[in-house]
């Protein structure tokens, strides 16, 4: 930031008084230009260097492009990673379209943090045969634990356990029940 | 292989007999019984109450169970005792003409004499029309177990009249699922044929699914989630121990005992997906006998125990498969809808019995092995887990009634059924045990 000849006179002016108000306080300066919670954090020479923390968090120092998109983009993986369950239609393991950025999001988060491991289970709804729904469970998990290891997950991180129809997410025989039970979620440990 | 399907019609439905039974709470669970419907084709037999001689326990009477016995089978149209003109208690004093005006075929009488600790049961059936008698026996049995005299019995009556062993002293397995402390509680049960003396023999909060008896009766091996995933597990029942016997990574499933009782076939997915094993139970070897990319599971001797039926989906959707020999190539014998699972062989090697979904709906049918054709057996629409009685004249399955999860009998030529609701919760995963000597 550029400062003038004649700001800098104003806020040697300034500094002086503040130094002789406020030397044996060390606290806020009084009429501190950028709000009450903007304090002197260095001083070199005779120019007061002023910075703070607003209360939304955006530093007064520059950011660049870069760090704003990469911010950003944390906060959408963030948003993606709150789901934790992916639907599947009857009798397939089919992982569909809407769920693929979400586990790209989840793969990449599990890439960065290697000590993160996760439980993939799966479940089918009530209809058909218990033994054949157990298998079908554990087919649809792992397309999941497939699809992360493939978007950079690493095996050691990822387990698989199929539930079958015997614990659904919700009670009852109509389709909408049955499409809520079609699925697969991930547990974080 | 021609392909005809139709439904088995019940042609009349006879008026619902309610029996209700004492609920007993504690380790012993009891079960709802209601006759549904009779079949058209009922042979009608009366079951005259048996004179007693002494002091007889509380409770069913021997009579009234082998009545209710009979009319579980679907084959026999029992008579109320209220409808009876006379009640003969020995030859002497059956008028047979009193019961051919009221229609029946059969007559059984007879009588119980307490001596002691002990009840004597002596009875004898007559063929009405030809006015002979075809069965008499003197059998003895403890006052305490009056019921498997009673079934004992019926047996006897069953196999005089039809030719075909009786399966009323045989028991059934199944699972119960009701909350206790806000958390689910899943129960394995054994129960007489009927329902009745339900006993707990494990219980857990997390599934317990596929009962499969040993061919002696004695053990069953089941897949138990306690420990997180699937195990399977091998229980022997008087002793109350048990013993895990498959805990591989993956599944541990569908377990089905071999006729020896040597040998259990399982599904595990160890290898990467679903494949049907044999397992030599002594020495817990494994013997790989599918190999395909599919879901091959729910694997069952057949009658002659040398081949093997199973579900694989290798075609797409789930279907029923046959192995000549075991690890032989499976030849396809379900075409006629996009899912069938779960083969269950009847024991003379002329049918298989499974779950078959037409028209969104899921009902137990049967395929003759001979001819191809395919023969849906029952009317409810949410059907599975069929379970074929030794006798092959019966099977019982889970579907859903008002909301819950109940046991149903049907004999196996689709004409009649009989519930066996729950008393608490949902009933589930019947398995039919074996005729045992």
């Amino acid at each position: 930031m550029k400062i003038s000849a004649h700001s800098k006179a104003f806020a040697l002016l300034l500094s002086v008084g503040l130094v002789a108000g406020c030397s044996s306080t060390g606290g806020a300066p009084e009429d501190a230009p950028y709000g009450s919670d903007v304090g002197a954090v260095d001083q070199d020479g005779g120019s007061t260097v002023y910075s703070g923390d607003d209360q939304d968090g955006i530093s007064s120092s520059a950011m660049t492009e870069e760090e704003r998109m990469a911010a950003r983009e944390q906060a959408e993986m963030e948003a993606l990673r709150e789901v934790r369950v992916f639907y599947f239609d009857f009798d397939t393991a089919e992982i569909k379209p809407e769920a693929r950025d979400v586990l790209v999001a989840h793969a990449r988060y599990l890439a960065n943090n290697p000590g993160q491991n996760v439980r993939v289970e799966g479940h089918a709804d009530e209809r058909g045969t218990k033994e054949y729904n157990l298998a079908l469970g554990e087919r649809r998990a792992n397309a999941v634990q497939r699809f992360l290891i493939v978007n950079g997950a690493s095996r050691g991180q990822i387990e698989t356990v199929s539930y079958g129809e015997e614990k659904p997410a919700v009670m009852g025989s109509s389709e909408s029940a049955w499409a809520q039970n079609r699925r697969v979620e991930l547990v974080f440990e | 292989m021609t392909q005809r399907i139709w439904y088995k019609p019940s042609k009349t439905i006879l008026t619902a007999i309610a029996l209700v039974f004492i609920i007993a709470s504690g380790a012993r669970a009891e079960l709802l019984i209601r006759i549904t419907e009779g079949a058209d084709s009922a042979i009608p037999v009366a079951v005259v109450p048996f004179a007693e001689s002494g002091q007889m326990p509380a409770g069913d009477t021997v009579s009234s169970v082998v009545q209710a016995d009979l009319a579980m089978s679907g084959e026999f149209r029992t008579l109320p005792p209220e409808k009876m003109l006379s009640l003969p208690s020995r030859r002497e004093e059956v008028y047979f003409r009193d019961w051919r005006l009221l229609g029946q075929r059969y007559v059984l009488v007879g009588s119980l004499t307490r001596s002691g600790d002990r009840v004597q049961a002596r009875y004898e059936l007559f063929d009405v029309n030809r006015e002979e008698r075809i069965l008499g026996e003197t059998a003895a049995a403890p006052a305490s177990n009056l019921r498997s005299l009673a079934h004992h019995i019926s047996d006897k009556v069953y196999e005089a009249i039809t030719g075909v062993p009786g399966v009323f002293s045989t028991q059934l397995a199944f699972v119960t699922l009701d909350a206790a402390n806000g958390k689910p509680r899943y129960r394995l049960q054994v129960s007489d044929v009927d329902g009745k003396r339900a006993r707990i023999r494990l219980e857990s909060e997390e599934p317990i699914l596929s009962p499969a008896w040993s061919p002696d009766g004695k053990k069953l091996a089941y897949v138990s989630f306690e420990t997180g995933k699937p195990v399977i597990f091998v229980h022997e029942l008087a002793a109350g121990k048990r013993t895990k016997v498959a805990d591989f990574p993956g599944l541990n499933s569908a377990p089905a005992w071999s006729d020896d009782g040597r040998s259990l076939l399982m599904t595990l997915s160890k290898d990467g997906n679903a494949e049907i094993y044999r397992m030599n139970l002594e020495t817990r070897q494994l013997t790989k006998l599918t190999n395909h990319w599919a879901i091959d599971t729910e694997a069952n001797w057949d009658a002659s125990g040398e081949g093997i039926f199973f579900t694989s989906d290798r075609s797409g959707g789930p279907q029923i498969y046959y192995m000549e020999t075991p690890g032989a190539e499976p030849r396809r014998i379900t075409f006629g809808s996009r899912y069938n699972a779960r083969p269950r062989p009847g024991p003379n090697g002329e049918f298989v019995y499974y779950v078959h979904q037409r028209d969104r709906a899921f009902h137990i049918a049967r395929t003759d092995l001979e001819t191809g054709e395919e023969t849906i057996l029952t009317r409810s629409e949410s059907d599975e887990s069929p379970s074929v009685a030794p006798n092959g004249r019966m099977l019982i399955y889970a579907t859903q009634q008002s909301g819950t999860s109940v046991l149903t009998v049907i004999s196996t030529d689709g004409g009649a059924a009989y519930s066996l609701p729950g008393s608490v919760g949902e009933v589930r995963d019947p398995a039919w045990g074996p005729l045992v000597r």
